[in-house]
């Protein structure tokens, strides 16, 4: 039983970091592991660098700083602060891209290690780790907009998508009328969300400031956070006037 | 003036089989809602399990539901679990619970009135003997008799609004008197039905003022089936329910194809008991 290991890569501004972020990860690992294809070994949250344009957007620090104390009780999934660090904004392939030459490292140098080893011991837990160790696929987890964007050609060549989309949407019939897409669609995962949860980020800001409870929508220990770095009213007009950078993510449900 | 503000009590009522987010967010949003009004002020939120006799169709033992209810609001200042309904060995009609609760709030603060009148003349004298203390003089102290008293809301969704239609579900005088007498705060999403379900019932429309309808503008459709059939089917729970109760759930294997037939052919509790009174059949409308 061989299953491809998977890591899961989102990109947005986690302006806070939500349940509904968090659920995401959830879903899209449920979907891939009931395919009895994959088995997602990781799972990683890439907040997007603070010269972003967007309005409302506090310092990346900030949205890292979050990000780690929402998945402090996750076990599979970190967040990687690589991109928030660059100086500008990074294309989605460029973070995918970065990942995945990481996790090729990280997979050249655990083949190096087993191969010095007595080929009967096995390492500890994971499937597919006591034979010779598998070279991860990475896939970006996003919302069904995501599939809008023309720049999409080398993510869904090369790494791949899981897409999570509302009850009542379909994006399959988007897929088919599209060349592109329906080239790759053995690498484009639909995974419908049932629980209709949608927390936008925008919408906690808006509460944040007019001083209503987003408790049980984004965890205690970023609440906690928040309250010490205030967002205001100020912070949400902070970027106006800015020119938006290119579209990422607008509107989808990792916003 | 805050003492003018009328204090509420949120008293939810349902199975929480089991507790999930979205019960916890309906507090939140209906406390906000009061508190924006400026006439109103939650001071407690009750969370009240139904009792097993209800008998619905995947219920599972009261003490599972009420201790994962009481591990979810740990956390919180002012929402708590009372397990008074969950003891009684028959199902008890939401209307009891509330008066239940409206009686226990009513005695409450008349012990707490007598404690507070007693001190009143000694708080004066000590205020002439040493003038620079600045113990601040509660005004509620002064006369303890006028004080309203807190009420008791039901807080629910439009799911419970619009089970009042339901045949020999609920009896219209206890319609009549939680709405005349209590209060109704029922959170639902923008564009639902829960206006034009009042509008079609004279009673409900009759009380319409003691009937608040609180908008929801995030969707939040994490319903206790739901969550119950993801993990039949081995899905993830994580961020719908609080960590400590899908741990909870995870420890003691709550919830299976086996305890989803609980009950299953047996008619629930209201039902049962609404069929043999002659009163139930009255309409809502």
């Amino acid at each position: 039983r061989s299953r491809i290991p998977v890591i899961l890569l989102a990109c947005g501004s986690f302006n806070p970091t939500t349940n509904m972020h968090m659920r995401l990860f959830e879903l899209a690992r449920d979907h891939l592991h009931q395919t009895g294809q994959y088995q997602v070994i990781e799972g990683i949250m890439s907040p997007v660098s603070d010269n972003y344009g967007k309005k409302g957007l506090v310092s990346a620090r900030h949205w890292v700083a979050m990000a780690k104390l929402a998945l402090e009780t996750s076990d599979w999934i970190r967040v990687d602060a690589w991109e928030s660090e660059q100086d500008t904004w990074t294309e989605t392939v460029k973070v995918l891209r970065h990942h995945y030459n990481e996790a090729l490292r990280a997979f050249q140098s655990k083949k190096a290690f087993t191969r010095n080893k007595h080929p009967t011991e096995s390492s500890t837990g994971n499937s597919f780790s006591c034979q010779q160790p598998v070279l991860p696929e990475l896939k970006l987890l996003c919302g069904a907009d995501f599939l809008l964007i023309f720049y999409i050609k080398e993510i869904v060549e090369k790494f791949g998508l899981v897409c999570i989309s509302r009850a009542g949407s379909d994006p399959s019939q988007f897929i088919q009328q599209s060349d592109l897409l329906s080239k790759f669609q053995h690498n484009i995962f639909l995974v419908r969300e049932w629980i209709q949860n949608e927390i936008s980020a925008t919408w906690i800001r808006s509460a944040l400031s007019r001083g209503l409870s987003v408790k049980y929508l984004v965890p205690d220990s970023v609440i906690a956070y928040i309250a010490q770095h205030v967002y205001t009213a100020e912070s949400e007009h902070r970027k106006k006037g800015h020119l938006l950078h290119p579209l990422r993510l607008q509107n989808t449900t990792i916003n | 003036d805050p003492d003018r503000k009328t204090e509420v009590v949120l008293l939810a009522c349902g199975s929480f089989n089991p507790i999930t987010n979205m019960h916890l967010r309906l507090f939140e949003l209906a406390r906000d809602y009061f508190h924006e009004t400026g006439k109103y002020k939650v001071i407690k939120g009750i969370i009240s399990p139904v009792g097993d006799a209800y008998k619905k169709k995947g219920l599972i033992s009261a003490n599972h539901r009420v201790t994962m209810a009481k591990l979810a609001t740990k956390n919180s200042d002012w929402v708590e679990v009372d397990d008074w309904e969950s003891c009684q060995s028959e199902w008890l009609e939401t209307l009891k619970v509330l008066r239940y609760h409206h009686q226990k709030l009513l005695s409450a603060d008349v012990t707490n009135s007598l404690q507070d009148a007693v001190p009143i003349t000694k708080l004066g004298r000590k205020r002439k003997q040493e003038p620079n203390r600045h113990e601040p003089i509660k005004k509620k102290n002064q006369s303890p008799v006028l004080k309203s008293v807190p009420q008791v809301k039901l807080l629910c969704g439009s799911d419970m609004l619009e089970s009042f239609g339901i045949p020999n579900l609920w009896k219209l005088e206890d319609i009549t008197e939680i709405v005349e007498k209590h209060g109704l705060v029922c959170i639902s999403r923008a564009g639902n039905n829960a206006q034009k379900f009042i509008y079609e019932s004279d009673v409900l429309w009759r009380h319409k003022n003691n009937i608040h309808l609180v908008e929801e503008w995030i969707p939040n459709d994490i319903s206790s089936t739901r969550i119950r059939r993801a993990l039949r089917r081995g899905q993830s729970i994580r961020y719908l329910v609080p960590d400590v109760v899908r741990v909870y759930i995870e420890q003691h294997r709550l919830y299976s194809p086996e305890s989803e037939d609980r009950n299953a052919g047996v008619v629930l509790a209201p039902l049962q008991r609404n069929a043999t009174d002659p009163r139930s059949s009255q309409a809502l409308n």
